[in-house]
């Protein structure tokens, strides 16, 4: 390692953090040592993101001390935790879509006259080139995918010399593939003598990479281990407290009639060209299709034509046999459609609106939420939501509070929440368990089998396999705005699937 | 008859106009590139112009008017940026405010301390050697012949461009008014970019009215500014946050300006409304034409809170 001191040990102390309402951390010890990656497992809300935002100086703690190599050190600010060696990717990424991948990172050094852009740029591409990281550091942001974006973060942080890399969720947004290249860029940092803590809800990836687990629950820490003494199930019970099934009870599909039939679908992306390409697709009551594919390959687009949020070039859409191309999303979800989408912070929820407000953004204009015609009807309105929060164990200090300040699984629950709250005739779930802890991804899974069971029609979109295979009855995969193939589950592997998300058609698997 | 509509010294005094939009207006777009929006320009214009017309008027000093001007708007850009930034207030509000209050203290400071407009000598018209006598297309009149607040105005269009798109400063400014959150997980203090930018737009503001007031018109009387820094305001969108896109803006102006000025006097029967609603209407137009392809800061208005 270069231009920055070592982490040997970095121990928190007792630490607390309370935000009004909530003892978001509470009385927490936790450690790193270098060369180890050091794995925070918790539920959503446990408190992961809010214990590392105080390593990187964006919360002060209330109580508690931090101890770099056994010096009590004071992190008030992020330019003090860079200074220390420390670098966060965060779970929503902090990065200036319309400058440079170089500018991006020179944001924030110390300054000079001039910006060096040339020299920084060339920093990058030495480190790019170390840790396989390719990146080019002259494109702005905005024209990088998510996966390259998080490459960004890391190579940013490693440029400022971070000794210890806090990384959060960081394979939520990522495909297998690119999972696995992150793998190898952590243990390369490793060898580097640097140390990394590791968040992920999926316990197969904590498994695989790390040397010691910390499970908190409630802001509190449930214990320390060693990953070599972990098992999936004995994680799992750590986290929520109570045994989790990781495969469902399934009935015989109950097909009824044909609910949603698209014809010759064709849409442009938002990049501007044509992301979805002819797709035809017909979904049948009481039966769950899993659309599998790697992110940006149509899926987005797709369940967007289907809610209504993105013109079509081309082709029909029906909803029990009545043509509904050119109806309004407003029509759309008043003939039964529901739709949870990927980006629920952008499309799902508003920001500055509280948890209730947010619960009746689509059902504000009628009853029960609405009095005397025109008046919101505040009582029947919290105790829907109170009973919505209770139902989905959804983590909120009140009703009032501005959704803004949940922990992001939690954000996710609510929405699911809201769009299964009218008995919908057909869903469309794209990633639902995204970001969300193992105790609520077995519920979400649950309640999405109990609307089959229902006779719902659902469109399950998701790139995690496990998730596809457990859930449908039939999986259809995407490439390049097209589906390659739809097969009853059955009747394919996990194997073959992911070739055909790699662009094979279904006849050479 | 357009020959002698469209004479050397129209272009030379749309030159001469556009100085105080440009002052104001780069100013402007200081602080909305950082994410804060100053409606308050057009107040602390009229405090500026009124400071250094006074102050040119007791001392004699020109120079000196432009320094009170400079003190004038910086301390009404700290009471803006604390407002807007520490109190987190309403941008919208906090500027008329802040205008409302320019308006009236100018007002009641001139009742009191001048009573009836007075011009002062204010600065005078600088030949540059060599060049103010070109005669080729009126050159030397129209580019060459100002006095040193215009000359100034210009040389900040390619400063403002290096100084956002080239310096470190720059690029604080634009991480802060495009994604807060992001410059802040820098450490970047998003309080002190936006305080800068702000007063460093309120002394370009004051500045502006001092063109006015001390080398435009020399004088100063109530509402001396007549709106102008709520044009300039609009020339900043007009210009879609880029220094190269407000002098276009500011020269479309002044030269409509100049253009309504020289028809009058040459006694055309155009009625002056017109020519005054033009450059409105032009904005406008272009508003709604104008490329989506824009600089404009996402975070425009928004107050930053950690903790998102
Ligand atoms: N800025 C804030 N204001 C108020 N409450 C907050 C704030 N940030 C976090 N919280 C609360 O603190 C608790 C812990 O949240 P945190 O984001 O640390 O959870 P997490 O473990 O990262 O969850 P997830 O897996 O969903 O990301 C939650 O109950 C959350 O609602
Ligand atoms: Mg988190």
């Amino acid at each position: 390692m270069t231009n920055t001191q070592r982490i040997e040990t970095l121990e928190m102390r007792g630490i607390v953090k309370r935000f009004p309402g909530v003892l978001a951390v509470d009385h927490l010890d936790f450690d790193v040592r270098a060369g180890e990656i050091h794995a925070l497992l918790g539920e959503n809300g446990a408190g992961k993101s809010t214990l590392m935002k105080m390593l990187y100086g964006l919360y002060q703690p209330d109580e508690g001390s931090i101890l770099i190599n056994e010096r009590a050190t004071r992190i008030r600010s992020p330019q003090d935790a860079i200074q220390q060696g420390i670098g966060m990717v965060h779970q929503h990424f902090m990065l200036v879509p319309s400058l440079t991948v170089a500018e991006n990172t020179a944001l924030g050094m110390p300054s000079r006259w001039q910006l060096n852009l040339r020299q920084i740029a060339r920093g990058l591409s030495e480190l790019s080139e170390r840790y396989n990281l390719k990146v080019n550091p002259n494109l702005p942001i905005w024209q990088l995918s998510v996966g390259e974006q998080q490459r960004v973060e890391i190579l940013r942080a490693l440029y400022r010399g971070a000794a210890l890399l806090i990384l959060d969720e960081p394979t939520a947004v990522l495909t297998p593939q690119e999972v696995d290249d992150l793998f190898v860029i952590l243990h390369r940092m490793i060898d580097d003598g640097r140390s990394i803590i590791f968040i992920s809800h999926k316990l197969h990836e904590v498994l695989s990479i790390s040397q010691r687990v910390t499970v908190l629950r409630s802001g509190r820490r449930v214990d320390t281990i060693p990953t070599s003494q972990a098992t999936k199930p004995l994680l799992a019970e750590m986290m929520v407290g109570r045994p989790v099934v990781f495969e469902y009870q399934r009935n015989a599909a109950q097909q009824s009639g044909e609910r949603l039939r698209m014809e010759r679908i064709s849409a442009l992306s938002d990049r501007g060209e044509l992301g979805l390409k002819e797709v035809s697709l017909t979904l049948y009551g009481g039966e769950i299709v899993g659309l599998a594919g790697v992110s940006g390959n149509g899926q987005s687009e797709l369940a967007q034509v289907i809610a209504g949020l993105r013109a079509i070039k081309g082709g029909s859409i029906w909803l029990d046999g009545v043509d509904m191309t050119t109806h309004t999303p407003r029509q759309r979800h008043t003939a039964g459609v529901s739709y949870v989408p990927e980006e629920r912070m952008v499309d799902g929820a508003i920001k500055e609106f509280t948890v209730a407000e947010n619960y009746i953004l689509q059902d504000h204009g009628h009853a029960p939420y609405v009095r005397a015609g025109v008046l919101l009807n505040h009582t029947a309105i919290r105790q829907a939501c109170e009973q919505a929060i209770h139902k989905y164990e959804i983590k909120t200090p009140t009703t009032d509070t501005p959704i803004k300040s949940l922990s992001g699984g939690n954000i996710q629950k609510l929405i699911l929440a809201r769009e299964l709250a009218g008995s919908p005739r057909l869903l469309i779930a794209a990633q639902p368990t995204r970001g969300v802890d193992v105790g609520a991804t077995e519920y979400i899974h649950r309640r999405l089998l109990e609307e089959r069971a229902k006779g719902t029609a659902i469109l399950l979109i998701s790139e995690d396999l496990d998730e596809i295979f457990a859930l449908s009855d039939r999986i259809a995969v995407m490439y390049e705005g097209r589906i390659v193939g739809v097969m009853p589950r059955e009747s394919v592997t996990v194997r073959q699937i992911g070739q055909m998300m790699a662009g094979a058609t279904a006849d050479a698997v | 008859m357009i020959d002698q509509i469209l004479t050397a010294s129209v272009f030379a005094a749309a030159l001469r106009l556009a100085t105080p939009y440009m002052f104001a207006s780069i100013g402007e777009m200081f602080g909305q590139r950082s994410g804060v929006l100053n409606l308050g320009v057009d107040g602390i214009m009229l405090m500026g112009a009124f400071f250094a017309h006074y102050v040119a008027l007791s001392t004699g000093s020109a120079v000196l008017g432009v320094g009170a001007a400079l003190v004038v708007g910086a301390v009404m850009g700290l009471a803006m940026a604390f407002i807007s930034v520490t109190l987190k207030a309403e941008q919208g509000i906090s500027g008329i405010g802040v205008y409302l209050f320019g308006l009236g203290m100018s007002e009641l400071l001139f009742q009191r301390l001048v009573g009836t407009p007075r011009s002062v000598e204010g600065f005078t018209d600088i030949y540059i050697p060599g060049l103010s006598d070109i005669q080729f297309l009126g050159i030397g009149e129209i580019f060459f012949r100002h006095n040193i607040l215009v000359y100034v105005a210009f040389l900040l269009v390619p400063i403002s461009a290096y100084v956002i798109s080239r310096t470190p400063f720059g690029l604080m400014i634009r991480a802060v008014g495009q994604n807060p959150q992001a410059a802040d997980a820098m450490g970047i203090s998003v309080a002190r970019v936006r305080y800068m930018t702000v007063i460093l737009g309120s002394m370009l503001a004051g500045l502006a009215g001092a063109s006015l007031s001390v080398a435009l018109l020399k004088v100063f009387q109530q509402n001396l500014t007549s709106g102008l820094g709520f044009i300039a305001v609009a020339l900043v969108y007009f210009g879609r946050w880029r220094p190269v896109g407000i002098l276009i803006g500011a020269l479309l102006f002044s030269f409509v300006n100049a253009l309504q000025l020289q028809v009058s006097a040459i006694g055309l029967d155009i009625p002056a409304e017109f020519a005054v609603m033009a450059p409105y209407v032009i904005t406008i137009i272009a508003l709604v034409f104008a490329s989506r392809q824009t600089e404009k800061p996402d975070a425009l208005t928004k107050p930053f809170e950690r903790g998102e």
